[in-house]
């Protein structure tokens, strides 16, 4: 069928909307970001940058500098406390699916699981707080590591179970008649062809905890364990005179997701369909 | 296949991860839960708790300003995940027809949900500055409007305006599962139905809704049950005001417990809070279980 000019005219301004609406705050931000102060509070705005300035850049990965600091402590938070979190929840949540996958463990127990994710995060916090205070834990990236995992290993399991699901059985049979034990045939058998699925599970579970700021906010209150959202959520609440430094930072935080999300988009998308539309 | 040692092993391989959730999930849910019928409070010094039954229920259920808060969660939640909803089917039919150039635009749709929730908030802070900010300036260099605004200074507005910058985040989930779901509409249908002359809109209504619907479902009471614990985005874009007009449900319980310390009474209106979340929950299965089962069918 060929479309009628007028039809295609259509299609492409609705295609052009789309594409401005994505893209147009991420594209205000970098704007934002590399614009000389003066040009940022000129009424109304200048939509050119006068000239092109990268000094906010340079300031963040400067340690001497304040911000630089605040931004490359909080870096350092984020990429060990979620790379920590995902590596955790991905060894517990491996042997977990395994077990729902080809030993009938409970479906119930899996949707108790899923559960624990989908209640509000106000409901566990107090207790939490509570404990590790009382455990001199606060402020510390291991307490963020541990509550992560939790927040991850659901989501992680089930993702993890909807792939073991599809996995040719007759190998792990084989494997079991030669009297090969359970974890043997976890590590040597199932892991090898799953390697694709954790690989997807694991950036997924990496890009949850990148954006949680719920339980950082709680849980932490200076540089040693400050992570990125809560950094980013400080650097807006003080008193800057420069909104080009707000968005510089914020460029920074966007840039890991922004990529690993372009770059393995399919991996991303089908994951992300499957764990929102089946239960 | 299995054996007595594999009956044994199915549990001894849940065990980890049964421990981890335990610990972090069941038991906090189980404290708030004890907590919600005492006074406690969070104090320096231990100080002794009594039990004072349903005073916290009876005072929560009662209140006000627990009520606005929760009438404004729902809010939040009904317009947002409804835009999410309108805009994603909208965008993924526009995607599903073949055009130049669709290929990137189904790349680009994913960046929003990248973008972590709290510089969307600070990225939309700044262009609804009321001075300096960009929707300021383009709606009035454009003529739109006469006079600034201050979008998320105004009482009236300022909910709104955080809705806008969440469905700009969380609009692409659907647009990816409305586009998998098309993918899946029998386009012989489709063409058989424009024979008998059916208009676009009709065979939308028809053919493509009801087609696309169960798997739409699930993604929306998914998206209730996120959008209902709403806190990072108001958090970070208005601190709940102006004049608590943006403060939410989950906002409201961290202020009993961190500003004003009455962790016993926090913790009645977090177990209301979880009351509804566990209703919505369980909507989700309902929801789930029917569309899997559908699709075997």
């Amino acid at each position: 069928m060929r479309r009628k000019p007028l039809h295609s005219v259509l299609l492409y301004l609705a295609a052009l909307a789309v594409a401005l609406f994505t893209t147009a705050p991420l594209i205000w931000l970098a704007h934002m970001s590399i614009s000389a102060p003066a040009d940022l509070t000129e009424v109304p705005l200048r939509w050119i940058p006068s000239e092109v300035d990268f000094s906010r850049y340079q300031a963040l990965f400067d340690l001497e500098s304040g911000a630089g600091e605040r931004f490359l402590s909080a870096l350092r938070n984020s990429v060990l406390v979620a790379g920590a979190a995902t590596a955790l929840a991905l060894l517990l949540a491996v042997p977990a699916a395994y077990s729902f996958s080809r030993r009938r463990a409970p479906m119930v127990l899996l949707f108790a699981f899923l559960a624990t994710i989908m209640m509000p995060p106000i409901t566990y916090v107090l207790p939490l707080y509570t404990a590790f205070s009382g455990l001199g834990l606060l402020n510390s990236k291991v307490t963020l590591v541990i509550v992560y995992t939790a927040m991850l290993l659901p989501f992680a399991i089930w993702l993890m179970k909807a792939n073991i699901d599809v996995l040719p059985v007759e190998v792990e049979q084989a494997a079991f008649m030669e009297g090969a034990s359970t974890s043997f045939t976890l590590r040597v058998v199932v892991l090898p062809l799953a390697l694709p699925a954790i690989a997807a599970t694991a950036m997924l579970s990496f890009l949850v905890a990148w954006d949680e700021f719920f339980y950082a906010l709680i849980f932490t209150n200076d540089l040693t364990a400050k992570t990125l959202p809560v950094a980013i959520a400080d650097f807006a609440a003080g008193r800057v005179t420069d909104y080009g430094v707000i968005a510089s930072v914020g460029v920074m935080a966007t840039l890991p997701p922004a990529l690993l999300a372009i770059c393995f988009q399919k991996f991303i998308v089908s994951g992300l369909v499957a764990g929102s539309v089946k239960g | 296949m299995f054996g007595r040692r594999q009956i044994r092993e199915k549990w001894m391989l849940l065990v980890p991860a049964m421990a981890v959730l335990g610990v972090i999930t069941l038991a906090p849910l189980v404290n708030t839960l004890w907590l919600s019928f005492t006074d406690a409070k969070i104090t320096a010094i231990a100080t002794p708790v009594n039990l004072i039954g349903l005073e916290n229920y009876i005072y929560a259920l009662t209140d006000p300003d627990f009520q606005d808060a929760l009438w404004r969660t729902l809010y939040f939640t009904g317009v947002s995940v409804g835009l999410e909803v309108a805009l994603g089917i909208a965008i993924a039919l526009l995607l599903n027809q073949e055009f130049r150039g669709r290929t990137l635009l189904r790349a680009l749709i994913i960046l929003p949900w990248a973008v972590p929730t709290i510089v969307n908030a600070v990225a939309w802070r700044l262009i609804y500055h009321p001075e300096y900010g960009a929707l300021n300036s383009l709606l009035f260099q454009l003529g739109f409007i006469s006079s600034y605004q201050s979008w998320i200074g105004s009482p009236a507005l300022a909910l709104n305006m955080v809705i806008l910058a969440d469905v700009w985040k969380n609009f692409p989930l659907v647009v990816y599962v409305a586009l998998a779901a098309l993918q899946t509409v029998p386009g012989d249908l489709l063409k058989a139905a424009a024979i008998e002359g059916a208009g676009p809109w009709k065979r939308f209504c028809a053919i493509t809704l009801p087609w696309i619907a169960g798997p739409l479902l699930v993604v929306v009471v998914l998206r209730t049950i996120e959008a209902f614990r709403v806190f990072d985005i108001v958090y970070a874009m208005t601190g709940g005001g102006p004049a608590d007009s943006t403060k939410t449900a989950s906002f409201y319980v961290y202020q009993e417990y961190f500003n004003y310390l009455r962790s016993g009474s926090g913790a009645s209106y977090a177990v209301l809070i979880a009351g509804i979340s566990a209703v919505l929950i369980l909507a989700y299965y309902a929801a789930a279980r029917r569309q899997d089962q559908g699709g075997r069918a």
